[in-house]
């Protein structure tokens, strides 16, 4: 248990006699709320993959998370504060994680711990892996690592804390739960034959369309340099083996440009052996 | 008569051999050799399966199936086949067999009237390759959706995300740019919808399928006056949110009272495409993803890959088996990997039983310590990433000593084998004895664990549960003396084994292998100390990085603390050996014990469940893979 020092409340602007600073303090209503909601975190009782056996270590008695008040893990989301998101989120997992969020009441925070958790991690490819809980959910700290030690658990833990500092009674724009009302809940995505977010309904039924009217599906578009490149490798597959002439570089600094031509006679050395090797068997 | 039995004792004894001769004498038209290259086994005529499994567990004694992989090969062959392992519980080697199907309607008739234990892997066969299994009762998806579009590990099929088939990828970085999968997809999202999607019926369906055949309705019973009191059924879910759950793992149970008449597991919440990726993935890049199955103990995980490819490596002309020193360290970490889940199994048992936490903090006070030992050697706490074909990654340091955990303000610095001596004379021990003193004689631990969850020994088997749960059932069995790998020959420990085949028991059994485990690790303090600077790869260096793995299938499995973990692998495609699996299988121990949970559920109390499920002891990692 972390003691009550009152001289981490005090506002210097108000002169207290130094005998009565740990009887008295002057503050701010922001800096009171504040330092009560960061000292009573709840985090729920909420774990998916490796990282939650990290996250149950942090909160044993090595680590101990009750240092910070976050030792009490509420089993229910409507009693919780924080979402911890430890571990891979599949796609069969995120429509209960979409409810248990909006269930959550606020201020309600997330922290996406772990790789996974963060952008899909090792199993990133996977045909029902989420690429990271921030496609669905609002994520407020990022902890990487895979898993996390708990001591960057810690870390993300502590820069949660000194986001909530940060946020002021007096801007509601920082406190949105006050001014305009609880946020919307996010829509829970549908499983389908693959999943459904249903904030990118237009977009699929638009796809959808092209799809009947027999044209290819929609792709996206990167800068036109990167796309000369990407282009040819996604139809690599159907287009007949050959040995590609380096392309010219466009750039300023003669080094980087003759590194880059380099590089593309490597790569084309390489497809052509590569080509020669298919004919071959 | 008398001859008769004799001789089929014999068999239900003998080697493998004189058990496919048998075979074949019975059934000559059903059975052939299995002659591909790097193969081995019999490959059965798929009309005839159900006859000659059950003549191999009825007149060979082969009672317990151990695996069921399903492997597509298109473009070498266009079938798609079933791999079964079965074994004898009496110990031995396994006895492979295969069944085959054309791709287009692939059907294979289900084998869960001989073995029941095959109900789980059928289903992940279907859900993952569409084969289809006649005469199962329940063949539904398990680890996908009801709805998913697709079988994803059919070689044709491919994810949103899909690059090329093989790793190593070309560059990221074409040119400079960089490129994330995510930028290709117009949703900007790992999905990908078929063109014929139905849009006007975009309604979540998954669910239906889940509570068909949960038995709901109304409860009659007659009262003593003469009036009925009917009483409804009640579905309620368990999971996958749920304190107890050990990760995402979801029950559905239709109620009458409080009393269960049906549990329904449903899982694949952490269905993470570890076999697709795996198959991806060149060979050695799958040990890093086999510590994430059994997150707990993935020292072990990555020994019973490590074990799997070196047979296959075995057949190269080149390889040389691990040396003696890696195979010391490689039990060394095994068995403390052991003692760390199973001081979590004990710590979260307790935890199901209603004793939040606190007799868990205890449990895993002691497993920091070996975790602190993982961190020194392997570089990790948790994914150790640490065996490689043919020896293991680096041979532990001289001192551990750690910047990362202070001690009142102290950094730690000890030697190695002081730290190990310690921690194996006398830290252990004592938690564990610790933890003897503080449960085994509690009230209410024996009050409520005696008696419930029990699993009969012949279920135990049919069923095909594996580890802690089959030997508390009374079947000694362990792989690590039925079918010996690494130098367990040559250490002197017991089978652990118990009778009662309840959670009460299980608990035992996990306090009994802890103590083995100890009796190991002893015996490995002087082994340290005699081979202290040996080379921990044949010829001394790493071994390569990419390596060629000679075609052909093997099986490798290990005794893992969850009970028998196995990879099937198979290397196919390329004469001169691949570089990445064409199929790679996971039996995970886990999963498979889950299909005895229904069974040991039923009749008892709905506050029991969360207790037998902890003393399985699954990890869902492993579980949904």
């Amino acid at each position: 248990m972390s003691q009550l020092d009152l001289r981490e409340l005090h506002s210097t602007e108000f002169p207290v006699p130094a005998d009565m600073q740990s009887n008295v303090a002057i503050t701010s209503l922001s800096k009171i709320y504040n330092w009560s909601r960061r000292s009573s975190m709840w985090p729920m009782l909420f774990g998916l993959a490796c990282c939650a056996i990290e996250m149950i270590a942090t909160a044993a008695s090595r680590y101990d998370t009750a240092r910070f008040g976050m030792e009490v893990m509420r089993a229910t989301p409507r009693q919780s504060d924080l979402m911890i998101v430890s571990g891979t989120v599949t796609k069969k997992m995120i429509v209960p994680i979409v409810r248990l969020y909006n269930q959550m009441p606020e201020p309600k925070y997330v922290l996406a711990m772990g790789a996974c958790a963060s952008g899909g991690g090792p199993f990133k490819e996977g045909y029902n892996v989420v690429s990271g809980i921030d496609q669905y959910v609002p994520v407020d700290v990022y902890v990487p690592g895979c898993p996390p030690t708990p001591q960057a658990l810690l870390n993300g833990l502590i820069a949660l804390q000194k986001r909530i500092d940060g946020q002021s009674l007096g801007n509601m724009d920082d406190v949105p739960w006050y001014g305009v009302g609880p946020s919307d809940p996010v829509p829970v995505p549908i499983l389908g034959p693959d999943i459904i977010d249903p904030r990118q309904m237009e977009m699929i039924r638009a796809q959808a369309e092209r799809a009947a009217s027999g044209e290819s599906y929609g792709t996206r578009e990167l800068p036109a340099a990167a796309m000369d490149v990407i282009a040819p490798r996604t139809e690599a597959a159907a287009r007949p083996a050959q040995a590609p002439a380096a392309a010219e570089v466009a750039t300023d600094d003669p080094d980087r440009a003759e590194a880059l031509r380099k590089r593309e006679e490597a790569l084309a050395r390489k497809r052509a052996r590569q080509a020669a090797q298919n004919l071959d068997s | 008569m008398a001859d008769q039995t004799i001789n089929s004792e014999a068999l239900k004894t003998g080697d493998i051999s004189a058990a496919v001769d048998y075979l074949k004498a019975q059934y000559p038209d059903a059975i052939s050799d299995d002659t591909r290259e790097g193969y081995n086994g019999i490959i059965i005529a798929r009309d005839q399966l159900v006859e000659v499994a059950r003549a191999m567990r009825d007149d060979l004694g082969f009672d317990y199936l151990s695996n069921a992989a399903a492997v597509d090969y298109l473009g070498i062959e266009d079938s798609m086949e079933m791999v079964y392992h079965a074994y004898r519980t009496s110990g031995g080697a396994a006895l492979a067999f295969k069944a085959q199907t054309p791709r287009a309607q692939a059907e294979i008739p289900s084998l869960i009237e001989v073995w029941p234990g095959a109900d789980f892997q059928e289903r992940e066969a279907y859900d993952l390759h569409g084969i289809a299994f006649p005469g199962h009762p329940n063949l539904r998806r398990i680890l996908l959706w009801d709805g998913f579009d697709g079988h994803p590990l059919r070689k044709d099929w491919q994810e949103a995300y899909y690059e090329e088939d093989h790793k190593p990828f070309e560059s990221r970085w074409p040119k400079g740019f960089v490129r994330r999968a995510e930028e290709l997809n117009i949703y900007g999202k790992n999905v990908k919808y078929p063109a014929d999607l139905d849009l006007n019926s975009l309604a979540d369906t998954s669910e239906e399928s889940v509570y068909a055949n949960m038995g709901l309705g109304v409860d009659v019973q007659q009262l003593d006056n003469g009036d009925e009191l009917q009483t409804d059924k009640l579905v309620v879910n368990l999971g996958p949110h749920h304190p107890s759950t050990h990760g995402v793992f979801r029950m559905v149970v239709t109620l009458n009272g409080e009393t269960v008449e049906k549990l329904e597991p449903v899982m694949g919440y952490l269905h993470r495409n570890h076999e697709k990726i795996g198959e991806r993935n060149a060979w050695l890049h799958n040990m890093p993803f086999t510590d994430r199955l059994d997150y707990i103990s993935s020292m072990s995980n990555n020994l019973g890959y490590a074990l799997a490819v070196e047979q296959l490596l075995a057949r190269g002309a080149r390889y040389q088996p691990p040396t003696y020193r890696a195979e010391v360290v490689r039990v060394l970490m095994v068995e403390l990997t052991r003692i760390v889940n199973h001081f979590w199994a004990i710590g979260f048992l307790l935890n199901d039983l209603g004793a939040f936490f606190t007799p868990a903090l205890y449990a895993i006070n002691e497993r920091e310590l070996i975790l602190d030992f993982f961190e020194a050697v392997a570089g990790s706490r948790m994914m150790c990433n640490y065996m490689r074909f043919g020896g293991i990654y680096k041979d532990l340091p001289e001192r551990i000593h750690a910047v990362a955990n202070l001690v009142n303000d102290k950094m730690r610095d000890y030697d190695t084998m002081d730290y190990l001596v310690e921690l194996i004379n006398e830290r252990i021990p004592r938690a564990v004895d610790q933890l003897d003193q503080y449960l085994t004689d509690s009230e209410i631990i024996r009050a409520r664990t005696i008696g419930v969850g029990y699993l009969p020994k012949e279920m135990a088997i049919a069923y095909s549960a594996a580890g802690p749960l089959l030997r508390a059932s009374g079947v000694s069995y362990d792989v690590r003396r039925a079918d010996p790998y690494s130098i367990y020959p040559e250490l002197d420990f017991d089978v652990a084994v118990r009778y009662n085949g309840d959670i009460y028991d299980r608990y035992l059994i996990r306090l009994d292998e802890m103590r083995e485990s100890l009796r190991i690790l002893r015996q490995l303090l002087p082994r340290l100390e005699v081979t202290h600077g040996e080379p921990i790869m044949p010829g001394g260096k790493q071994g390569p990085y990419m390596p060629r793995v000679p075609i052909g299938e093997s099986y490798g499995h290990v005794e893992n603390p969850k009970g028998e973990l196995g990879y099937y692998v198979v290397s196919a495609g390329d004469a001169k050996g691949t570089q990445n699996p064409w199929r790679y299988h996971v039996r995970a121990p886990s999963f498979i014990n889950l299909t005895a949970l229904g069974q040991m559920c039923r009749g008892h109390k709905v506050a029991d469940i969360v207790a037998i499920l902890g003393s399985i002891d699954i990890v869902l990692g492993e579980t949904d893979r």
